[in-house]
């Protein structure tokens, strides 16, 4: 922050002799502006930033390890484990993934399911962003409201799938159930009151000036840094790159929807946070088209080697019963073969490297999280910078550390 | 079938880095390049400068420890190219102890998956400026993501309230840890039926599998 030098304070006579040395200083791991467990070791020259070592891993859990120990169907839930404030986004990466390995195209009801929680999820994920973003510089008000409507929200998770936020829904092959009755009636009534909600948080910060003077021209990124850095997401639009895997590299039936994809112009964190501000109202209109096209049909592939029979048919069909028992006990195989599928999580490029090697466990998945590409960014968007913006810095990040952990 | 483009550039590569370039191959469209670990940084660098490639985002660096094979490690580099809107994947083998060349010069970004790796699988990279251990905790010993490292881990840490520290300790489970392992020799599970899908369902057969509720 530049603040100028109150009149009331008395001038501190600095005699020669004394000099500030660059001293070390440590932040976190547990402060509120360090989103989660960060641990920063910051070397300082007074107030100002000269280096940044993110010292992270303080909730590593070893989720790539585990993955290899669990059939396909277990690994599931640990995705919803990673980025935390969009599961359902990371679900959706490793199910394209087993797709793509197993060679099976997913029913299209399936399909507009998907991409609908993706973008709830998307806009999940960004109210939380820039809410907490808020609080970080300074203005309450945006993280007391942006909760209440993200809590609508990950109601209609919890309609779903029975959890608010841990959803564990998608499925290699579709999702879990299809969706309760009057769902859809509800995820409209959300996006009715979605814009005006996003008009007050926009009253409240776009030009607010404190809100202002703490982000413009704060850790500027140019699109060549953006692409050295392996930037993704709105981390590399606000940059100035139109670079949007959900246009470029379409998956399920994101090539059916219309939508734009907001770009910002100068990269620093105003920019930042306006990409993900414009987002959102994309989002919606991308729920809005997979509401109106839904249709009906199946919402999983019809394949019992895959995915488990109707529990109707189970107490008729022995059939059935034997693949039940066999898909949760020994699960399915995989061909042999490896891929790596990314989907645009709302943070950025989210990838899921998976090898197979032809029978029930991965053989290893490899988890490409965007947050940890950005973080390690930290250092040379920080030089120079003053302490306060630091925190701003982190938190234009969009930085969750069960995915940069992992 | 891999993309028009990408069969033009696995040629096309496979030509210019004739010295270096030991094989290609394509496993679901995705392009995939295996070289040796020396020739990774001009191997790299052709495809991030090159016109025809522009592969300027290292996107991830990930290893994979196939143990028991005659080289141990594999490391796998993704590169995406924004303006092409192509995606290669440059695989280099690499025997335990084997020491390789650092990309940190070409892309910034490799400076942690570089760290990562090392802290991983154990993989040394020459020219890293920054080779610590990142993921696990101060003072860890061992490789996690090396298959022979036990999933449990060695130790474990709790609270001693007489030391007022936190002290480590061998693991000790309460219960053996039980790896059920359900793979059985039939082959009930591995087939497939790819014409199964819900696309090609017959109307009469729609009905009858039409999935309900399961839980």
């Amino acid at each position: 922050m530049h603040r100028k030098k109150h009149p009331d304070t008395p001038d501190i006579v600095v005699s020669e002799e004394t000099q500030i040395k660059p001293y070390t200083m440590n932040f976190g791991p547990q402060h509120p502006a360090s989103h989660g467990v960060l641990r920063l070791v910051l070397e300082m020259s007074g107030e100002i930033v000269e280096r940044a070592d993110p010292h992270i891993g303080l909730l590593h859990r070893g989720t790539e390890k585990l993955i290899e120990h669990k059939t396909y169907t277990q690994a599931i839930p640990y995705f919803d484990r990673l980025d935390y404030v969009s599961p359902m986004n990371q679900e959706h990466a490793f199910a394209l993934a087993v797709e793509k390995l197993l060679g099976i195209s997913v029913p299209r009801r399936a399909q507009f399911i998907r991409v609908m929680f993706c973008e709830i999820g998307r806009i999940l994920n960004h109210i939380l962003s820039i809410t907490t973003y808020a609080l970080d510089v300074g203005a309450i008000t945006p993280a007391l409201w942006g909760f209440e409507e993200r809590e609508k929200g990950m109601g209609l998770y919890e309609k779903v799938s029975g959890a608010r936020m841990h959803a564990n829904y998608f499925r290699p092959g579709g999702v879990a159930r299809d969706l309760p009755k009057g769902l859809l009636d509800d995820v409209l009534e959300w996006c009715d009151g979605l814009p005006e909600f996003l008009g007050d948080i926009e009253t409240l910060l776009t030009d607010n000036r404190i809100f202002k003077q703490r982000t413009v021209d704060i850790g500027i990124v140019s699109p060549e840094e953006a692409q050295d850095w392996g930037f993704s997401g709105p981390m590399l639009r606000a940059s100035g790159l139109a670079w949007d895997l959900r246009k470029s590299q379409p998956y399920d039936v994101y090539e059916e929807m219309d939508f734009d994809i907001p770009i910002g112009k100068t990269g620093d964190c105003y920019a930042r946070y306006l990409v993900r501000m414009a987002e959102m109202y994309e989002s919606i209109k991308i729920i809005r088209q997979c509401v109106e096209k839904m249709p009906e049909g199946l919402v999983r592939v019809n394949d019992y080697k895959i995915t488990p029979p109707p529990r109707a048919e189970m107490k008729s069909s022995m059939e059935a019963m034997i693949h039940h028992f066999k898909l949760f006990s020994e699960g399915y195989h995989v061909p042999a073969g490896e891929t790596y599928t990314a989907v645009e999580a709302p943070k950025g490029e989210f990838g899921v490297y998976l090898v197979s090697d032809g029978t029930n466990k991965p053989y290893r998945c490899h988890i490409r999280a965007p947050g940890f590409a950005h973080l390690q960014a930290l250092d040379f968007m920080s030089k120079g910078h003053q302490l306060a913006d630091m925190v701003a810095i982190i938190g234009s990040l969009d930085i969750v550390f069960g995915e940069i952990d992992r | 079938m891999p993309d028009e483009s990408l069969l033009d550039l696995a040629e096309y590569i496979s030509e210019k880095l004739e010295k270096h370039v030991v094989s290609h191959e394509f496993i679901h469209s995705e392009l995939i390049v295996h070289t040796i670990p020396e020739s990774i940084i001009p191997v790299l660098q052709f495809l991030r400068d090159a016109r025809e490639c522009e592969f300027t985002t290292l996107c991830d660096i990930c290893g994979v420890d196939y143990f028991g094979k005659p080289i141990r490690f594999e490391i796998v580099y993704s590169l995406l190219s924004l303006r092409q809107n192509n995606r290669i994947r440059v695989k280099i083998s690499v025997n335990e102890g084997q020491i390789i060349p650092s990309v940190t010069d070409l892309f910034s970004s490799a400076l942690w998956y570089e760290r990562e790796i090392w802290d991983m699988f154990g993989v040394l990279f020459s020219g890293n400026p920054d080779l610590r251990r990142i993921l696990t905790d101060y003072g860890f010993d061992g490789y996690p993501l090396r298959k022979d490292f036990p999933l449990m881990g060695h130790v474990e840490l709790r609270y001693d309230e007489e030391q007022k520290r936190v002290v480590y300790e061998p693991v000790e489970l309460m219960q053996d840890y039980r790896d059920f392992d359900f793979l059985s020799p039939w082959e009930g599970m591995t087939t497939v039926q790819t014409d199964r899908n819900g696309e090609s369902e017959t109307e009469g057969e729609d009905e009858r599998h039409a999935p309900q509720e399961t839980s």
